[in-house]
């Protein structure tokens, strides 16, 4: 089978390309791209017309929670793909806080297998650092890694034990694997429920100070730097842990970071009518943190963007605050949010894809994010033009925990092919 | 149910003072206070909530705050019913929202709210059409507790407007602290707060307040000192070392009262731990109107019920 796609704007950072022209895909791989290639008569050529829209390498979401095995009323890894494919996603990370742990291969084996039956995108498997993510003992990362996961993360935990961090950091150079920090001191962060500070006093409810981030982030750079190896800092929220990040940089240390959607479009203002649906882990902090986080993802402080969709069922949700479970969907809002930054003159085109491409791309190590003549076909194309409502009645996913409902956005995802496979045509009916 | 455009507050609900107008406390403090006058006058007070029904849904164990709502409701009329945790079906899993719901189901006319959650009664009044009263949300409000210390200043300093107001104690934790603060600043009032540094809530001064961690610097010049109860069971590690050293520091006794104008009044909303956050000679003294607080509470919650929804009330 082969594609044709014409006269779209081809984006593509890992080969600093920004061209008008076409891609030509046969055999699920990249086969020319340029300006004025000449796309041989085959059987079966299938078309699409891309004037006006983006045509990128297919995007990478590196921090999802898909809930299987274990909270499969919540999301499965069939409706957690089908929610990356209308979202524009060829390749994510699934994280391993799933019931019971993906913490040895076992786990690992049984979520590609089901991924290879029922996803319709690429999905990787992070491991846990820790056994049962408890923070006492190791994972048996070297089972998973010969299983296929392709980092290791105690996500939704942090691991509060320095000295078993260091001991991972170092056991897990041996396979070159990131590990992807969850940066929240759990004796700082107590019962809190929302960033601390002004609002917090306001709405009456408990705070989680900066700084209990920030202690952390600090922590996790130190040892990387002891053990010279590679960290990734997820979900970065606040003006300080930017600080860190920037400094480790500087000084040559191995630190990657990531910033979501929400932590660089919303403040604590949102928590106002206690909608538990902005109850999200790290919370979601006040302008200072927005303002340093886009700008730190602009300068490439922050490497990559990532989602952090994290489902939820109602009935976690529509509790008190103090009770709500932490979390919101991400996948098929992301883009648009992403891209309002853009629109806003904050962030420019090449450099937003760049961290959702090749940047996860290669903290991940996988062969993926790049246009490049031989890759996998993996191809997003998206009309930066498109106007329209968020919506959550029509997500893919199982759950509809979002705070974005409602919201006029910019940007729309048109076509996800995954390996020269179209999984997702936004004017055909969506998921294929 | 009257649409909330026809009664005289303007409002569906009482969730907090945050958000309440100047005109809006002043009806309501002159709703009591006509109350009041009928009272002492011997008058009989008017049925208006005859064939209303209240629910008290209390989460929390309270005393004073439940009595107080329920006399208001019977003396006017009304009918309560009293339900607790443990009657409610929380204790069986059913959340919050489904227990209102199917309280809603048996068409009362108003629902008065204790929870421990922040933001609860505010959760509620968005899902309900009846009105909600909030009796306290967890840290965040407590407006009736704090429209009867008005009520209760008003007759005895005569004004709100540039009256100096100290409250004292854990302002952190106290949702008594943020609806008095909002409300007294909202009549024009200056509120200074005064407390253990572990005990005051982040960025205080944004509210509007004069922060104080030294309680004989803070209360030379007040006319009024609230005392806030201190929860010494809920507070956990790392507030205060000892009873002994929060007493010491911001325990108000008559030594104290001395360093303070002749006429302050002192209030607590109660209950009070004596020899804690008031030494009994204070608490009993001349300048106490810790009783008359209680009073003006029945009074004052009458009002809030009429005005939400009694008959007569247009």
């Amino acid at each position: 089978m082969s594609l044709w796609i014409r006269n779209g704007r081809i984006i593509d950072p890992s080969q600093k390309r920004d061209i008008v022209g076409d891609v030509f895909v046969q055999s699920g791989k990249i086969e020319a791209i340029g300006p004025n290639i000449v796309v041989p008569q085959v059987p079966g050529l299938n078309t699409i017309d891309a004037k006006g829209c983006w045509v990128t390498p297919g995007w990478i979401d590196m921090h999802t929670h898909l809930r299987e095995p274990g909270g499969t009323h919540k999301e499965t890894i069939r409706t957690g793909s089908e929610s990356a494919a209308a979202g524009g996603f060829t390749s994510i990370a699934c994280m391993a806080n799933t019931q019971p742990v993906n913490d040895n291969s076992y786990v690992t084996s049984y979520i590609y297998q089901k991924v290879s039956s029922e996803a319709l995108i690429n999905v990787y498997a992070i491991g846990a650092v820790t056994k049962g993510l408890q923070g006492e003992e190791l994972a048996e990362i070297g089972s998973m890694f010969d299983a296929g996961i392709v980092g290791l993360s105690d996500d939704g935990k942090t691991l509060m034990n320095a000295y078993l961090l260091r001991k991972a950091m170092d056991y897990s150079k041996r396979f070159d694997l990131v590990i992807i920090s969850h940066a929240e001191d759990s004796s700082l962060k107590g019962k809190g429920v929302m960033n601390e500070g002004f609002n917090s006093a306001r709405f009456g409810l408990r705070g989680i100070p900066r700084t209990a981030e920030d202690i952390i982030v600090a922590r996790d750079i130190l040892v990387a730097e002891h053990t010279n190896s590679r960290l990734h800092i997820a979900h970065a929220s606040t003006v300080g842990s930017v600080a860190l990040i920037r400094e480790a940089k500087r000084r040559g240390i191995q630190v990657t970071a990531e910033v979501t959607p929400h932590h660089l479009t919303l403040t604590d203002d949102a928590v106002i009518h206690y909608d538990t649906n902005t109850k999200v882990a790290p919370p979601l902090r006040e302008k200072r943190d927005v303002d340093a986080l886009r700008e730190a993802l602009s300068d490439g402080t922050i490497d990559t963007l990532a989602s952090d969709h994290a489902p939820h069922s109602i009935e976690d949700k529509e509790v008190e605050y103090d009770l709500a479970e932490f979390g919101m969907i991400g996948m098929e809002t992301a883009f648009p949010l992403y891209h309002k930054l853009v629109v806003e003159g904050l962030l420019s085109i090449n450099r937003m894809i760049e961290a959702m491409t090749i940047r996860p791309a290669t903290i991940l190590g996988i062969s993926k994010g790049t246009l490049k003549v031989g890759a996998d076909a993996d191809i997003t194309i998206a009309d930066p033009s498109v106007r329209y409502t968020i919506d959550k009645q029509v997500f893919r996913s199982k759950s509809r925990n979002s705070p974005f409902d409602g919201w006029e956005v910019q940007g729309r995802v048109m076509h996800t092919i995954v390996g020269g496979k179209v999984v997702y045509d936004a004017k055909a009916g969506g998921i294929q | 149910m009257l649409p909330s455009s026809l009664n005289p507050l303007g409002l569906k609900s009482v969730l907090g003072t945050e958000f309440l107008k100047k005109d809006q406390i002043q009806t309501i403090l002159d709703r009591a206070q006509s109350l009041k006058s009928r009272m002492e006058r011997s008058e009989p007070v008017e049925q208006t909530l005859k064939d209303k029904t209240v629910i008290l849904l209390f989460f929390e164990p309270s005393t004073r705050t439940r009595a107080s709502f329920e006399l208001a409701a019977k003396r006017l009329g009304g009918t309560t019913l009293n339900l607790s945790k443990q009657m409610s079906s929380a204790e069986k899993g059913e959340t919050l929202v489904d227990t209102a719901r199917t309280i809603e189901a048996m068409a009362p006319d108003l629902l008065v709210l204790r929870h421990p959650s922040a933001g609860s009664a505010h959760v509620l009044d968005q899902k309900l059409k009846i009105p909600v009263v909030n009796a306290g949300d967890g840290f965040h409000e407590h407006p009736t507790q704090a429209l009867l210390d008005l009520m209760t200043l008003l007759e005895f300093k005569k004004r709100l407007e540039g009256l100096r107001v100290l409250i004292v104690g854990d302002i952190a934790h106290s949702r008594v602290a943020r609806s008095d603060i909002y409300a007294l600043k909202t009549m024009g009032a200056r509120v200074s707060v005064c407390g253990p540094p572990t005990l005051l809530p982040p960025f205080a001064e944004r509210m509007g307040v004069e922060v104080f961690h030294h309680l004989e610097r803070a209360v030379s010049d007040q006319d009024v000192i609230i005392a806030l109860r201190i929860q010494f069971e809920r507070l956990g590690a790392g507030q205060i070392p000892s009873r002994g050293e929060y007493s010491k520091y911001y325990g108000i006794n008559s030594t104290l009262l001395g360093r303070c104008r002749e006429d302050v009044l002192v209030m607590h909303p109660g209950p009070v731990n004596r020899g804690l956050e008031l030494s009994p000679e204070v608490a009993d003294g001349s300048q106490s109107v810790i009783l008359n607080q209680v009073s003006n509470g029945v009074i004052l919650r009458m009002a809030i019920l009429e005005l939400l929804v009694g008959d007569k009330i247009r």
